[in-house]
């Protein structure tokens, strides 16, 4: 993927990794996501999202020895996210701050992180020709974001196929959800309209592989 | 008259007859007799004499409306009441506390009664319990439910005997057991009706290689109803009986009226039907299984079923629904739709000329019910896990369940099982000094209620007009795969589909004659294990081909001359290339869903070897598989050690199973149903159930309910265990024959490809095919 300059690889999981400056970026944690449901009594999770993804994050640490690590917002579900974190959870995210140049990106779910699992807060990054934010605003050309959740309909003889994805038109990008239990929104709201030119792709995460799919052939979910 | 005298005693029965022999109200008989005979008093105390308890709602209601009618006559005073979901809350609360003589319900209601703290005292007084269409309740989770409730009411009401109601089945020692665990009831055969008079088609038309449509009889089959006076169709799918009603009213020059009746279409638009039908007011109805049992409708003299009837038992269960007199015979046209289907209704008719009947033994019963079971003891009182597992294995389809089973059910019910433990909403029992579990907290019982039951419907939608009327039902599931503007056949009409609004999915008409015909499942049996015995038996008799329809006789004979016809312990596989692929059909007879597994498994196995396969397709009676390169090795291939480390290894990514999750997790309680005061969406429903899924394969593999989903699978969805029986009956029998082009027999299936989804495909495959290579290019000129 290239965009506004900048080559991009989009990771299986729904990392971004930028070879160039050795950095990995992940979009809507939303860590203790199953906690806050169960503890709001609404909707049933099992307690094991954020181990979940504590575990892949790990992985990609293992596979890309990242130098920075961006986490593009809403990597905490709520404000009290932190205190219902188990402790060997805690200590996990703690040693993956450590081992990089953590940075967390502020986001409408998460103003700034939990008390213990502190490390450099910022609304906005500026990095070579990219800016990294939460919510994608539509101005700035480089602009990397989360918040929407993109996910993307194509039909192929007859099968329907419905995956998380990157969006993307080379000016600007938005990245899927990380977390576990994210839900998505069809890339063809017109959310992402006003945000991208017509012929934008969607990078759809498959079993193995990140395959581009052109705008024209998505359906809507 | 046996029945009576057997009440007298005291002893139970099992009263086997076909439809139409009044057994209902000799179930009766008894109860009504023994009521009349109460000394007449006003200040009498109520209290419950009869339990009647029906699988359908319906039944019951109607049983209620032929027993209040003699009962009136003779001038009793006998009260007699339905309970069922429909029964206004204050009559129902009534009913607890001042019961009727009769009270007439069906397997949840009685769940619901047992599970109310007095439950003890309602039943005290019970004398008879009768069960009606037994045959029906039994293979089925309902079935294990009812079981673990009659084990329940044997130890509040121990001196009530019992009545079962059953049509005629292959099992029938088995169903006395289950009626009455503790004493076998006995069992009374009732007066044979005359034997039915069926037919199959003998069309004129050309019959068709494959498909389900049997378009090629409709004018024929036109010409049947306009000989009779009411016809009742059966057909398998609720797509099926769509495409059936379009096409005759097309061909409908006299304006016949004909209806149309499934479970999918608005309750109302049934009842309508209904009532029409016994009015004498209509000369067809197209139908599903919606129409197998129970209630009388009016005076049907024949039967049509389209396409392969797949079990005997159930074929006749159909034809008796014509003429329910047993002097003269049921009349019945069976229509099959391609020439496999004639074979499938040719070995029918010669098994119930041989007057045999197929029938599953009896099933095991489910992990899920029994959760679901044990809470509602729970909520009734306090109870000891030692007498409470007694009492639960003296019942049939739990007597081999072990302790160990028992104790880790009632932990998952207790606490959620050691994956789900730190959810506080899992603790649901806790125990007493005196070691019995009771409920943790009242709001545990108020949640029973409300899940009560094992009928879990998939996530449906209705169906509505965008300013107008609802028309019905149609799975969540096939509204996905449409896109707005796409058309489909439903409730007898072209409707263009607009989108899903909030839970509804809004369709306008549509001038459309080619609409996408709905894919909805609904009723899609596979086919008897027994039929597919006989199926293969008749083709083994090359001697008995001049009965059958003169062009499928040419076409067994042709296979034989080209490539060769099994032996009825035999399975044939043909291989022969065709437009540079490499086909493999095989011809197990086991029906569309082993098939699939089947081809699953052996797509996985060629891969391995190195054989390149492509995709495969499968059809009630063969499967066939393309690969790049010929397979070789049939023993080694069609091995029983399939069914070890590929299964597993299937198992681990298909989404199959999650399906079956969904519904052992709804009846187990894991996941409710509906909150008090809102419904959740079947949407919302897959989510999470999906979610726990993965985590319990992940962190409890051993967890009681995915043993309770693999047992599932491996009768159901993925009919695993007529696999292994396959695979174990065809050792040391694979017929291997290498042809240099498709055989006769090979034609059906071959069709099939292109029509069916292929599978064996990834999604990757697919989404690659999408997927444009040109991008990086594109992107490079920003």
């Amino acid at each position: 993927m290239l965009v506004n300059g900048a080559r991009l690889v989009g990771d299986i999981s729904g990392a971004l990794w930028w070879p160039e400056r050795r950095t990995l970026v992940m979009a809507d944690l939303h860590l203790e996501k199953g906690s806050a449901y169960a503890s709001a009594g609404t909707a049933l999770l099992p307690p094991y999202d954020t181990r979940t993804t504590l575990g892949r994050i790990e992985a990609l640490f293992r596979r890309y020895e990242p130098k920075t690590a961006i986490c593009l917002g809403d990597s905490f579900h709520d404000g009290k996210a932190g205190s219902r974190m188990p402790d060997d959870d805690r200590q996990r995210l703690k040693r993956l701050i450590a081992a990089t140049e953590w940075i967390w990106i502020a986001g409408n779910h998460d103003p700034a992180p939990p008390r213990g699992l502190e490390a450099r807060t910022t609304g906005e990054l500026h990095l070579g020709p990219l800016r990294f934010r939460h919510v994608p605003e539509g101005r700035d050309p480089g602009e990397i974001a989360g918040h929407l959740h993109p996910k993307a309909a194509v039909r192929v003889r007859g099968r329907r196929l419905v995956h998380r994805c990157f969006v993307t038109d080379g000016i600007r990008l938005v990245m899927p959800a990380f977390g576990a239990y994210a839900g998505g929104l069809c890339v063809l709201d017109e959310a992402f309209g006003s945000l991208f030119r017509r012929n934008f792709h969607a990078w759809m995460l498959g079993e193995r592989q990140v395959l581009p799919v052109q705008a024209a052939r998505l359906e809507p979910i | 008259m046996e029945c009576l005298d057997a009440a007298s005693a005291g002893a139970s029965v099992l009263l086997i007859a076909p439809t139409g022999g009044g057994k209902t109200l000799a179930g009766f008989l008894p109860s009504i007799l023994e009521l009349s005979r109460r000394a007449p008093g006003k200040a009498r105390k109520t209290a419950l004499h009869t339990l009647y308890i029906s699988p359908l709602k319906a039944l019951a209601v109607d049983v209620a409306r032929n027993l209040h009618q003699p009962v009136a006559e003779m001038g009793l005073a006998i009260g007699v009441e339905t309970r069922t979901g429909d029964t206004p809350a204050a009559r129902r609360a009534r009913q607890r506390t001042a019961p009727p003589d009769m009270l007439l319900t069906t397997p949840e209601q009685l769940a619901l009664l047992l599970a109310y703290r007095d439950a003890g005292r309602l039943f005290a007084s019970l004398k008879a319990v009768v069960v009606d269409e037994i045959h029906a309740l039994v293979g089925s989770k309902r079935g294990d439910l009812l079981a673990l409730g009659l084990a329940r009411l044997a130890v509040l009401a121990p001196q009530a005997r019992r009545v079962g109601l059953s049509a005629t089945v292959a099992f029938p020692d088995d169903l006395a057991r289950y009626l009455s665990p503790t004493s076998p009831a006995r069992i009374i055969v009732g007066r044979a009706g005359a034997p039915p008079a069926i037919t199959i088609l003998d069309s004129s038309a050309r019959l068709p290689w494959s498909g389900h449509s049997a378009r090629y009889a409709y004018p024929e089959i036109y010409r049947a109803i306009q000989q009779s006076r009411i016809a009742l169709l059966f057909v398998n799918t609720r797509s099926q009986a769509e495409m059936v009603f379009q096409e005759l009213w097309r061909i409908n020059e006299d304006n016949l009226p004909i209806a149309l009746h499934h479970g999918s279409l608005a309750v109302e638009q049934r009842r309508k039907v209904e009532a029409a039908m016994t009015k004498g007011k209509l000369r067809a109805v197209v139908c599903t299984s919606t129409l197998d049992l129970g209630v009388d409708w009016g005076d049907v003299d024949l039967v049509i079923q389209i396409g392969a009837p797949k079990g005997v038992a159930r074929l006749l269960q159909r034809i008796g629904r014509a003429n329910h007199r047993l002097d003269e015979s049921s009349r019945a046209l069976l229509v099959p739709a391609n020439r496999f289907e004639v074979l499938e209704c040719r070995a029918a008719l010669q098994t119930i000329a041989e007057d045999l009947l197929d029938g599953e033994p009896p099933r095991v019963g489910g992990l899920d019910v029994l959760a679901q079971h044990i809470l509602g003891v729970a909520c009734a009182g306090p109870f000891a896990a030692e007498r409470l597992y007694d009492e639960v294995r003296a019942t049939l389809p739990y007597r081999g369940l072990t302790r160990d089973d028992f104790d880790r059910v009632l932990d998952y019910v207790a606490t959620g099982g050691y994956a789900l433990r730190r959810y506080e909403r899992y603790r649901r029992l806790r125990q007493t000094p005196e070691k019995l579990w009771r409920i943790a907290h009242p709001g545990v019982a108020r949640q029973y209620r409300l899940n009560v039951g094992t009928i879990v419907e998939s996530p449906m939608l209705k169906v509505k007009y965008r300013r107008g009327r609802v028309l019905g039902e149609v799975e969540e599931s096939f509204l996905e795969q449409l896109v707005p503007g796409d058309t489909f056949v439903f409730a007898g009409e072209v409707l263009r589909f607009e989108g899903i609004r909030d839970v509804f999915a809004e369709v306008s008409p549509s001038d459309d004659t080619e609409p996408k015909i709905p894919a909805y499942g609904g009723g899609k049996f596979p086919l008897s294990t027994f039929l597919a015995e006989g199926v293969r038996r008749l083709l083994a008799k090359p001697e008995e081909y001049g009965r059958l329809p003169p062009q499928v006789a040419e076409w067994l004979r042709i296979q034989r001359w080209r490539s060769v016809l099994p032996r009825a312990d035999q399975l044939l596989i043909e291989t022969f290339p065709r437009g540079g692929k490499q086909y493999m059909v095989a011809y197990p007879f086991e029906g569309r869903l082993a098939h699939q597994t089947l081809g699953m498994l052996l797509t996985r196995r060629l891969d391995r070897a190195g054989f390149r396969p492509l995709g495969f397709v499968a059809s009630e009676y063969a499967l066939a598989i393309w690969s790049l390169r010929e397979a070789t090795g049939m023993d080694a291939l069609f091995a029983e050690d399939m069914l070890g480390d590929d299964l597993d290894a299937w198992l681990a990514e298909t989404p199959l199973l999650k399906r079956t999750f969904r519904n052992v997790a709804v009846i187990a309680g894991l996941i409710e149903r509906r909150h008090p005061g809102e419904e959740k969406s079947g949407r919302q429903v897959t989510f999470s159930s999906d979610l726990i899924y993965d985590v319990l394969r992940e962190h409890q593999p051993d967890h009681v309910l995915l043993k309770a989903t693999w047992a599932d699978a491996a009768t159901g969805l993925l009919d695993i265990r007529r696999v292994g029986d396959m695979l174990k009956r065809v050792k040391g029998h694979i017929l291997h024959r290498r042809l240099d082009r498709v055989s006769p027999l090979a034609v059906p299936v071959m069709l099939e490809i292109g029509r069916e989804p292929i599978h064996g495909e990834a999604d990757d495959t697919l989404l690659a095919e999408a997927a444009d290579r040109l991008i990086d290019e594109a992107t490079r000129l920003v």
